[in-house]
């Protein structure tokens, strides 16, 4: 059979003989590629112009703003806090989404669970922050259960305001939202494979680490690459519980793009924009690298 | 797989669904039992908050807006996205890099700087196109591409579109049928994921929305959440079931076509 | 052949997707009704009265606002008494946004009908924005004192009130800004916003730094407070609102008093305090704007705020509205909305533009290491 259909060399690739060697096959990207530039490249250049843009011209003045000690703490603080819950989310979003690729796949389990991750995974704002304040804030149902039973959680200051606390709560979101763009790569997954393995007398950790493990690699980095681009631009939920200081970057953003006591700089916000999408960039970068080494396994 | 292995995967399977429930659904918990109580200290439990959701007229014209979006917009970005990466996995591979990162980044910059950059051509739209709400759809497109993207593409790998299609293509099938009888049949997982995320996000979305003065579900709900204390909360967790119920009714469509075999 | 085929395929595809967004814009609504010169009239008598005001109003039949939450300043009864005496129904956008969102609004989504028609912002705001506004002086104009209004029309103060200090007086007593600092308030005291972002926050800064030693030009005492709060673990930087209120989780809140009052509704016990050594007013501005869609019902809607109807409803909600002098002299105030007011006592004092700027610079500079712990 494979000698019939050769893939490199069949009939429908070829360019029409003698008449206009136009590049076909990119005009089929024309429409995604026209759409995408309209409505997402023009926005984001006019975001980039304004980072240049000053009061009497072009001005780098905005860019150096970003270099104050306070907004690049922000940075780094948004780096960790996107690091952080991207890890937690993926790693337990993969193991929720493996529990429940391996049951019914028309049963009820998965219908609700699939459900509620695509509800909960946009869940966010002012609500999610009250529900977790509601749980296990200060006077939480929680925090007041574990303190009638002499445990408190809050001896050492009220970590649910901090950025651990804000890793927690983005947790929320960030695991069902793993479990949802996962899901179809572990349903690509063959019960021939597990079979083989066991057949050339495998244990099930021989069939994670030399089989299935490597072809849901790259699946598991794309959608990590996700969740940490998804923490990273979140805003807010970190609004709602963290309201001082402008700890993680798009809330230094808000600051300068709402502030109404005079403190307002659309410019530097966009500054601080293109500065997010320099850092995601590289992160991006970074996941092209790995990406090359774990997808050799795939056909 | 042999019983013994079986019931620990049974295990397995139940002990995190009972964990990651339990997690999930507790601060669930404790706003519906914020959103019932009433006012002072002894007062008793009541469900004015949830009924008064009810009296409020703009509600409805909200959600039917927003169901209109998303449904507009899930269409939209299959139809954008899946000849789009099919085209490039066949034809132009060079290209899947950069369509790639096109697609992640709606994700990198955050709605309230997009929306700075958006504003100019929105105002050119709403004054020469249309003043509606459903213009909305054509950023929505944009902001689920990620979500689009990454779930077709996995559902594109586990597939061997090359052979599959060619075959069908020698068997004479012109590239509609290619796509709607053998591609997308294949991918139904991945296809339905990618409309169950798309009607999620549209349904959830808030900041542009609300920053380019357009009524929709989350704008309405934060509108109804300035009432009072009680109500926004009880609005909030209406809204989570609201959505809840149109996505398990969503996962009833093609039902027969989900594989038979469970994952091992 | 092959290609071609395809080609037509696809761009008969995007030719439905051209055809729906068409229909889609024939759905969508441009009308711009004719504004019979309301969009550059400068007082009600000036383009045919009152009535003729009324009646173009009613032939828009919306009005944009914009940044009016129900629960800030009695909003919510206002909105729903001038929708029902007029007919003309009221868009209220972006209910959380800042007075700069609400300028950014207006420039960014000029010449749309969603546009917004009026506006209610800070005076920092309204002061640097001026060539967004179209002058227009209500028929009360003369009742609104002359400190308190741009001679022009551009802009005009509506309501005001002091900074205040919210708190549950059945967890509490407070009768001085420093009790905060004992051990009792542990995890209890938040702020109303960021102070380098929220006007209300910048003022309540102000207004420990007052009670503190500081001065209107030094905000430095107040920055000093919040970090002893800090370091005493007496303070929690979340957003303060209804349900953190109801819920226990903020039963302190530094915020203007009439924003402090509404929590009475959800918590009983609620009780608000002005401190006697530190009583800090401030006012907001009302403004119509150069390119209102709806420039007749915007009219209207400042006519119906400042006439006694609409001043009695922010006096309702616990503000104190502009023409307030005026009203108790003509016996037009609502005597028991007047009489619910918190009690103050001292000499109220305002920050002038230069003031509030210099605080808020300082704030920039300091008040992120002041408040990380």
């Amino acid at each position: 059979m494979a000698a019939l259909v050769n893939p490199e060399k069949s009939l429908a690739g070829r360019p029409i003989q003698g008449g206009l060697r136009l590049p076909l096959p990119w005009l089929g990207t024309v429409p995604f590629l026209g759409y995408v530039a309209l409505f997402l490249v023009l926005p984001a250049a006019i975001v980039v112009a304004g980072a240049f843009a000053g009061d009497h011209g072009p001005t780098l003045a905005n860019l150096a703003a970003l270099t104050q000690p306070y907004i690049v703490q922000s940075f780094v603080n948004s780096v960790v806090l996107s690091a952080a819950s991207a890890s937690i989310g993926a790693v337990a979003g993969a193991v929720l989404a493996y529990a429940v690729a391996s049951g019914d796949p028309r049963g009820p389990v998965r219908r609700l669970v699939t459900a509620g991750c695509g509800v909960l995974s946009q869940f966010g704002g002012v609500t999610l922050a009250f529900a977790f304040i509601a749980t296990i804030g200060g006077e939480g149902f929680i925090t007041l259960w574990l303190q009638h039973h002499g445990i408190n959680i809050y001896a050492n200051g009220v970590w649910l305001y901090q950025l651990s606390g804000l890793t927690l709560v983005y947790a929320y979101f960030q695991i069902p939202l793993m479990v949802i763009v996962f899901l179809p790569a572990l349903d690509s997954i063959r019960p021939q494979w597990r079979e083989a393995t066991a057949s050339l007398g495998g244990a099930s950790w021989h069939y994670w680490r030399y089989v299935a493990g490597p072809i849901l690699a790259p699946a598991f980095l794309g959608c990590a690459l996700l969740l940490f681009a998804n923490a990273f631009s979140a805003y807010a939920t970190a609004a709602a519980l963290i309201n001082q200081g402008g700890i993680i970057v798009p809330l230094q953003i808000s600051n300068a793009l709402s502030s109404e006591v005079g403190l307002a700089q659309a410019n530097v916000a966009s500054a601080l924009a293109l500065g997010m999408v320099l850092v995601v960039a590289a992160v991006t970068g970074l996941y092209t690298v790995l990406q090359r080494r774990t997808a050799r396994w795939l056909p | 797989m042999n019983r013994r292995k079986a019931r620990h995967l049974a295990i397995f399977r139940w002990t995190v669904l009972a964990i990651m429930a339990a997690f999930f659904l507790l601060p669930i918990a404790a706003m519906v039992e914020f959103a019932t109580r009433g006012v002072g200290a002894n007062a008793p439990r009541t469900l004015a908050s949830f009924t008064a959701i009810l009296s409020y007229p703009d509600l409805m014209g909200a959600i039917a807006a927003s169901l209109e979006l998303a449904a507009i917009t899930a269409l939209g970005a299959l139809l954008l996205l899946l000849p789009t990466m099919i085209w490039i996995r066949l034809r132009v591979p060079g290209v899947a890099r950069l369509v790639e990162v096109l697609c992640l980044a709606p994700l990198t910059i955050p709605a309230i700087v997009l929306v700075v950059g958006l504003a100019p051509i929105y105002q050119w739209i709403n004054i020469n196109v249309s003043d509606s709400i459903l213009t909305l759809a054509l950023v929505y497109v944009i902001l689920v591409l990620p979500f689009a993207y990454r779930a077709l593409d996995l559902g594109l790998s586990g597939m061997d579109l090359r052979t599959l299609s060619e075959a069908a293509r020698n068997l004479g099938a012109g590239w509609p049928t290619v796509m709607a009888r053998v591609v997308v049949p294949n991918m139904w997982s991945a296809v339905l994921n990618a409309c169950l995320l798309s009607v999620a996000v549209v349904l959830g979305e808030f900041t542009i929305a609300n920053l380019l003065n357009f009524e929709n579900l989350q704008v309405a709900i934060s509108l109804l959440g300035r009432a009072n204390a009680g109500v926004s909360i009880a609005v909030a967790v209406a809204s989570l079931g609201f959505v809840f119920v149109l996505l398990v009714l969503l996962s009833f469509v093609g039902g027969r076509r989900t594989r038979t075999f469970r994952v091992m | 052949m092959v290609v071609v085929k395809l080609n037509a395929t696809r761009g008969a595809r995007w030719l439905l997707f051209a055809v729906a967004l068409s229909v889609v814009a024939a759905c969508g609504s441009t009308s711009n009704a004719s504004s019979g010169g309301w969009g550059t009239a400068t007082s009600a008598s000036a383009n045919g009265g009152i009535n003729a005001l009324v009646a173009a109003a009613k032939q828009e039949g919306q009005l944009n606002v914009i940044a009016l939450p129900p629960d800030w300043a009695n909003y919510g009864a206002i909105i729903s008494d001038f929708e029902a005496k007029y007919g003309i129904k009221v868009n209220s956008a972006n209910p959380n946004g800042s007075s700069q969102d609400e300028v950014n609004a207006v420039r960014a989504q000029a010449g749309t009908s969603r546009a917004p028609d009026v506006l209610d912002i800070g005076m920092a705001v309204a002061l640097a924005n001026t060539s967004l506004f179209a002058p227009y002086k209500v028929t009360e104009w003369s009742a609104i004192p002359d400190s308190q209004k741009e001679p022009g029309g551009l802009w005009y103060q509506d309501y005001g009130g002091y900074m205040s200090i919210g708190y549950d007086s059945s967890k509490f007593t407070i009768t001085s800004v420093s009790d905060l600092l004992q051990p009792q308030f542990k995890g209890a005291v938040a702020l109303n916003g960021d102070p380098t972002k929220a006007n209300a926050a910048l003022n309540g800064v102000m207004m420990a730094s007052l009670a503190n030693g500081g001065s209107l030009d030094n905000v430095g005492p107040g920055v000093n407070f919040f970090h002893e709060l800090v370091q005493a673990g007496n303070f929690v930087p979340i957003q303060a609102t209804t349900a953190t209120v109801k819920n226990g989780t903020t039963p302190v809140v530094f915020d203007w008093d009439y924003l402090s009052e509404a929590h009475g509704t959800d918590v009983p016990t609620w009780k608000v305090f002005v401190p006697s050594n530190a009583v800090l007013g401030g006012y907001y501005a009302q403004a119509i704007t150069k390119t209102a869609p709806d420039p007749a019902a915007a009219r209207l809607w400042e006519e119906y705020l400042y006439s006694a109807a609409g001043q009695n409803l922010w006096l309702q909600g616990g503000a104190r509205p502009v023409e307030m002098a005026t009203m108790q002299a003509q016996g037009t105030l609502n005597q028991t909305y007047a009489a619910a007011l918190p009690p103050v006592t001292g000499t109220p004092v305002f920050m002038s533009q230069s003031q509030a700027t210099k605080a808020a610079q300082y704030l920039d500079a300091n008040w992120a290491q002041a408040i990380a712990s």
